[in-house]
């Protein structure tokens, strides 16, 4: 089942990347939720899929019995969505400060750091 | 540039690097009996021993010869500098980078390992961009001392290739273990180690046709030039050349290379210089000459040749800094340094004018002046050389060309013509400045008489470190008898003698003639603003100040990066088998790619935030279905916030504006997904490392007391991750806070 969901990783990334070239700051944060869920995925299908075997230690047992899911791609992807999840607030938060300071969600229409040259 | 003030000196400032110059002359003057008998001194400490790299310096014949000269023209110099500016404000500046120069100078000859003597390489260019660009308020002063940096920076670069990949064939950079084995000429990279160092050398000692920054390094104050051309920097390369000479002559390429661009400049610059109607120009050119010669020179191999530029290192030295000198008294004397209107100065300015006399003398090659010996000696190489009628010629054209040169620079403005159109009333000048020019004048011509202790002390010690024996070095006589050198020295003069006769004549045909060659200095300026529009043009294109090229060019690169390096390395794939497939966790990967195309399409902030949510339940859904319930809880959570903060934020933000379909977008981002997939994919293709989840999954319970294992990875194992994980969500929340401050009331 690994190599189905490599490629659906891939169709994620590309939508979430479409959408952060869209150049309008609304779709960016779109595309960055989206990249990091296909990140995490990523992470997720490589340390393997085992269904319906979470990583526990059953009462009384000091080993999980028999096979179980990996554990450490897991604590892994916890990680990330909540640090993913802190970064979405922030742009989420970013994007509507720019709104009200520069009247405009077009990436291409913020040049206060870049200022058009004018010759 | 004439004196600034009415003060005669500098005081403390003025006198200390003389002492300082004059100090360290005295203590290598105090090496030559040693030297003299044979000795080879040698002082190292270790500086990176991992590296075997040494602080190592090496007192040789020819270091010693070479530390001489840099510490003895160098007091003189400072002297005169003293008198030369005195009360120029800014002396002690001028002091210092002299100074510098001076001892960047010493550590170069005397250094004895390849990283050492690149790190002293490139001091003498830094300073000696410094001194050239002294007068920096002048625009010409500054471009031509950036000149010079750039042309000799670049040539250290190569340099600095040159001595690593010499490093890495001997096997140790130290340049005595170096010369000792003596395996280079036969190791495979002997061709790139000889034109890496032959850029290095031959950009330093100005060699056509990267000579032109030598003569536009006349913008410095004159006793930089004084010094810069007669000891110092531009030998730096000669030294270079010299030092490698055991290691590296003999071959093809280092005889015809040196050979004939050798050959090229002397004649070349000795044209050039019976053009110039400015004295210090024609000193410039003449330099070049001296380095054109000494580069001929060492291509060769013979102990005659070797004799010839031992001697005529020095004795260039000597007429060369006292010349300078001379013309610098003639600039503050007379405040010009025009051929045309100087004449008749020898009444006023008599010591000049005989200093002036000895060291033009030395310069033509006159007996018995040593110019005449170091003259008869190149005769002699020359006629041993592998090409005798081509280094013989250029030679003897290059000398009679210097003849004529001398009588422009010491006749005419001195016993000719007469002082009335000057600028000012000529009148003597001070002890300070008179001291240069007469004892390096009179040192020419007491070495001439009696080149028995020269030859002692400097010239037979330099050609043993050269050979390798001190038998091989020639006697420096005046009278040989009579033979070919002697005859090719009579030629020489007669030539010279009417060269003299015709050289203002000649001077206009040759202004013509050498005015269209191509002339490198007038393409450099042209090169630079070149250089600068491409760097304009390339600006704009990479900074163009539109972030959607700038993440387009990100992705673009990550795209790039990760297809190009699978494809080189060969695609590790896992057979595609559809083994385990189900249909449950199909139609869920279908409904996560669902969620993203709709908020691909929609124009509804709406349908967006509902694909968005789609796409993220379907995800948390995969990571149930694959034992990962506490991800999946935790994602679900995450999505739900998602979703509510987004639908709160659309309260306030403008609608989106209708998708269009962009072609450039989608070809990266289609990229991108594929290079995602077929990384995913060849990780798959390889083994799982499972050490650190057995580990956890053993430990879990007995050290750490918990049944979840993901949980005890969380808090206990990886605790110090979380805590971060945690910071930076503290982090991202204050921000947020600092960012939603002022923005109250303000909606568009």
């Amino acid at each position: 089942m690994e190599p189905f969901f490599a490629i659906a990783v891939g169709g994620l990334a590309a939508a979430a990347v479409y959408l952060m070239l869209s150049g309008e700051l609304l779709r960016y944060i779109f595309g960055l939720v989206l990249l990091s869920n296909a990140a995490n995925l990523a992470i997720f299908v490589s340390g393997r899929l085992t269904p319906g075997a979470p990583p526990l230690i059953p009462e009384g047992a000091y080993a999980p019995a028999g096979t179980v899911a990996n554990a450490l791609p897991q604590a892994l992807v916890l990680t990330a969505i909540v640090i993913g999840f802190g970064l979405f607030a922030f742009a989420l938060v970013l994007t509507f400060r720019a709104w009200t300071t520069l009247g405009t969600l077009e990436g291409d229409d913020m040049r206060v750091a870049e200022p058009k040259v004018t010759k | 540039m004439a004196p600034v003030s009415d003060k005669t000196n500098n005081g403390l400032i003025g006198i200390l690097p003389v002492l300082l110059a004059a100090a360290l002359f005295a203590f290598f003057a105090a090496q030559i009996p040693a030297i003299a008998a044979g000795e080879v001194l040698r002082w190292s400490m270790p500086w990176f021993p991992s590296q075997g790299i040494e602080l190592a310096f090496l007192l040789d014949g020819l270091s010693l010869t070479f530390a001489l000269l840099i510490s003895g023209i160098g007091t003189l110099v400072l002297l005169y500098s003293d008198s030369y500016l005195a009360g120029h404000p800014q002396y002690a500046r001028f002091a210092l980078f002299l100074t510098s120069f001076l001892l960047a100078m010493l550590g170069l000859v005397l250094a004895d390992d390849l990283i050492l003597l690149f790190v002293f390489w490139e001091l003498t260019t830094l300073t000696s961009y410094l001194l050239i660009g002294f007068s920096h308020e002048a625009e010409k002063s500054r471009r031509n001392a950036l000149q010079a940096l750039f042309v000799t920076g670049a040539g250290g670069l190569a340099f600095l290739a040159g001595l690593i990949l010499m490093g890495f064939a001997a096997g140790s950079t130290s340049i005595s273990e170096i010369i000792a084995a003596d395996e280079l000429r036969d190791h495979a990279a002997y061709t790139g180690i000889l034109v890496l160092v032959f850029a290095g050398a031959l950009t330093k000692s100005a060699q056509v046709p990267v000579h032109f920054w030598l003569p536009n390094a006349m913008a410095a104050p004159t006793p930089v030039s004084a010094f810069l051309h007669s000891a110092t920097m531009v030998k730096a390369g000669i030294y270079l050349l010299a030092r490698m000479h055991p290691a590296l002559s003999g071959t093809p390429g280092w005889i015809w290379t040196l050979t004939i661009l050798g050959a090229a400049t002397a004649v070349f610059a000795s044209l050039q210089s019976l053009r110039q109607t400015d004295l210090k120009q024609a000193l410039a050119y003449t330099t070049l000459m001296a380095l054109g010669t000494l580069t001929l020179l060492l291509g060769q191999d013979s102990g005659y040749a070797m004799t010839a530029f031992a001697t005529f290192l020095i004795v260039h030295s000597l007429y060369k800094a006292a010349l300078f000198l001379v013309v610098g008294n003639i600039d503050a004397a007379t405040g010009t340094r025009e051929v045309a209107q100087l004449g008749g100065l020898g009444r006023s300015m008599t010591l000049t004018a005989g200093a002036a006399a000895l060291a033009a003398l030395s310069m033509a090659g006159a007996p018995p002046f040593l110019g005449f010996i170091g003259k008869e000696l190149k005769y002699a190489g020359a006629l041993a050389a592998d090409a005798p009628v081509l280094v013989a010629g250029a030679l003897v054209l290059a000398n009679a060309l210097m003849f004529a040169v001398a009588g422009v620079v010491a006749l005419r403005p001195f016993w000719l013509g007469s002082a009335a159109d000057l600028p000012r009333a000529p009148k003597e000048r001070s002890w300070r400045m008179l001291a240069g020019p007469v004892v390096l004048g009179v040192a020419g011509t007491l070495f001439g008489i009696f080149p028995g202790p020269l030859q002692q002390a400097l010239v037979t010690p330099t050609v043993a470190a050269l050979t390798g024996d001190a038998a091989n070095a020639a006697e420096l006589t005046l009278w040989h008898g009579v033979n070919l050198p002697l005859l090719l020295s009579l030629a020489t003069f007669a030539l010279g003698l009417a060269l003299y006769a015709g050289h203002r004549p000649l001077r206009a045909g040759l202004a013509h003639t050498l005015g269209m060659l191509p002339d490198l200095d007038r393409g450099w300026d042209r090169f630079l603003d070149g250089l600068k529009g491409f760097a304009e043009w390339q600006a704009a294109r990479i900074q163009s100040g539109k972030l959607s090229f700038y993440l387009a060019a990100t992705f673009g690169t990550v795209a790039g990066a990760l297809l190009v390096t699978m494809l080189a390395r060969g695609l590790p794939l896992p057979a595609f088998t559809l083994d385990g497939f189900s249909w449950a966790p199909a139609a869920v990967a279908a409904l996560m790619l669902a969620g993203g195309v709709l908020v691909l399409l929609t124009r509804s902030r709406i349908t967006a935030i509902a694909g968005l949510g789609t796409s993220g339940i379907a995800i948390s859904l995969v990571f149930l279905i694959y034992g990962a319930p506490d991800v999946a809880i935790t994602q679900l959570l995450v999505e739900t916030l998602v979703v509510v903060l987004v639908a709160v934020a659309l309260l306030k933000l403008p609608r989106l504006p209708a998708p269009r379909f962009r072609p450039g977008a989608a070809v990266i981002s289609v990229a991108v997904g594929a290079s995602v997939s077929l990384m995913l994919l060849s990780v798959l293709g390889q083994p799982l490392d499972l050490s650190l989840t057995s580990y956890f999954e053993a430990a879990s319970y007995p050290d750490a007391h918990g049944r979840n294992i993901v949980n005890v990875i969380l808090v206990d194992f990886r605790a110090i991750d979380t805590f971060g994980e945690i910071a930076v969500v503290a982090i991202a929340a204050l921000s947020a806070l600092a960012l939603l401050r002022g923005t109250k009331g303000r909606t568009r």
